[in-house]
């Protein structure tokens, strides 16, 4: 059964920008080394609300690509350990546009929910 | 029974004043830094009316008998690659004495003070914040200096005569690319990038060195202290062992360690060409680009693969940290450089 709202990505940004906008100030003037533990802690949290709202798409997508490149289906883990292999021993490498184009594509997805400021 | 800051309270009183010869009181002793198993802690002895600022820097003894649980998952930790405090010690001492900016070490603690793995070193003002470095104003002049700094530096550290050094492992690329891989299986989780970079850089690894050299192993922005004119003391020695000068150059300029100012190669301080530059002016060797360009993306992904190991040591329940475990988020930072670095040619 579908929970009510919030969804799990409107929840997890409330309680990030509650512990950002609130929390964070009122620690830094207590203890700063909680203030700081605090920040890390309201970003990770606005990393999971990215995650659960991009993450399955990115997921499905780098499935399809995966499953395209090595020519089978799997589990996305069992698909990456495939890959991870070929480029351990050789047998694919960066000059495969096929390859970097599906990399590129992947990381593009993973950064845009760790960190989309990162440049 | 007395808290821990009253009990190295009460020995720096004792070593203190053993060391500067008269009794000692001690004031504004305060925990820097440091995780549970690796502490830094600030500290002034007044000794004979001479007020001394100081820092221990000590590995508490572990408490108890040590666990040991067959099959528990040990966590890949670079313990195995980093010096014991009394190697790091005569690292600093014959580092200082080669006329590196470096703290000044004074006397290492004994077994029966109590306080486990330490020793004691002079204060250096300064402060070790890239963040405010890079952005306060306090420091727009020193922003100027500290590539050019990083360089003469540099060299002087690879100059110490390695004669004057405790025994410490030689580490060449195939070395390091061999560390890596298995700090990757260790972890058990299938990383395509950092495969394609370990494949990459393996393929092109430099000939080992002619001459290997002292190499700090952590030489970057965050591991120095520097005030308004700009580098005062180089710190964290604990990765120093030797090889090829070359790796600290790179490392100093893995894009991590520029904290947001992405155009400025050297630290977040200046370019490459800069710090190069002021390397060889100051008795360095001559620099090779594509060899820099290796160690830079080795460094990369070094760090990536560093991130995942520092998670991997809450996950696998050696230390809870919420800390710890965040910076698994952030190795996918060092994939997206990675990917960039390695479509840059070299």
């Amino acid at each position: 059964m579908a929970q009510d709202r919030p969804t799990a990505a409107e929840l997890l940004l409330a309680i990030a920008d509650f512990l950002r906008e609130e929390a964070t100030p009122a620690l830094d003037r207590a203890d700063p080394r909680l203030g700081f533990q605090m920040r890390v802690a309201a970003n990770s949290l606005a990393i999971l609300e990215r995650e659960a709202r991009l993450g399955p798409a990115a997921d499905a997508r780098e499935h399809d690509r995966l499953a395209k490149l090595l020519g089978r289906d799997g589990t996305l883990e069992a698909l990456n350990r495939e890959l991870a292999q070929q480029l351990r021993t050789g047998q694919r490498d960066e000059r495969d546009p096929a390859l970097m184009a599906h990399l590129d594509a992947t990381i593009a997805d993973k950064i845009a929910i760790a960190n989309p400021k990162w440049r | 029974m007395p808290t821990e800051a009253e009990t190295i309270a009460n020995v720096m009183a004792n070593v203190a004043g053993r060391h500067f010869g008269g009794p000692a009181s001690i004031e504004h002793l305060v925990r820097e830094s440091g995780g549970a198993s690796r502490q830094t802690w600030s500290f002034d002895a007044i000794v004979n009316g001479e007020r001394h600022g100081l820092i221990l820097r000590r590995d508490p003894p572990p408490p108890g008998p040590p666990a040991v649980s067959p099959g528990a998952i040990s966590p890949p930790s670079e313990r195995s690659t980093s010096l014991d405090r009394a190697t790091e010690f005569r690292v600093l001492r014959a580092a200082f004495q080669a006329g590196v900016r470096a703290p000044e070490v004074l006397f290492e603690l004994s077994p029966t003070d109590g306080l486990g793995e330490a020793y004691v070193m002079r204060r250096i003002g300064g402060t070790a914040i890239a963040r405010k470095l890079l952005r306060d104003p306090p420091y727009a002049a020193a922003r100027g200096l500290i590539a050019v700094q990083l360089g003469e530096i540099l060299a002087r550290i690879h100059a110490t005569d390695l004669g004057t050094l405790p025994a410490l492992a030689h580490r060449e690329a195939a070395h390091h690319i061999a560390g890596l891989r298995h700090q990757l299986d260790l972890l058990g989780q299938p990383q395509p990038v950092f495969e394609l970079a370990l494949a990459w850089l393996d393929r092109r690894k430099p000939a080992p060195t002619a001459r290997p050299v002292l190499v700090h192993g952590d030489y970057r922005t965050g591991n120095y202290l520097a005030d308004e004119s700009g580098v005062t003391a180089i710190l964290d020695w604990e990765a120093a062992h030797l090889g090829d000068p070359i790796e600290d150059l790179g490392w100093l300029c893995v894009k991590s360690w520029r904290f947001g100012a992405v155009d400025k190669p050297a630290g977040g301080f200046g370019s490459r060409e800069a710090l190069w530059a002021a390397y060889e002016g100051a008795g360095g060797g001559k620099v090779d680009p594509a060899r820099a360009h290796w160690w830079e993306v080795f460094g990369t992904a070094r760090w990536g693969i560093i991130c995942h190991n520092q998670a991997f040591r809450h996950l696998s329940g050696s230390i809870k940290s919420m800390e710890l475990a965040s910076i698994g988020r952030r190795a996918v930072e060092t994939e997206v450089d990675l990917l960039q670095l390695l479509k840059s040619g070299g």
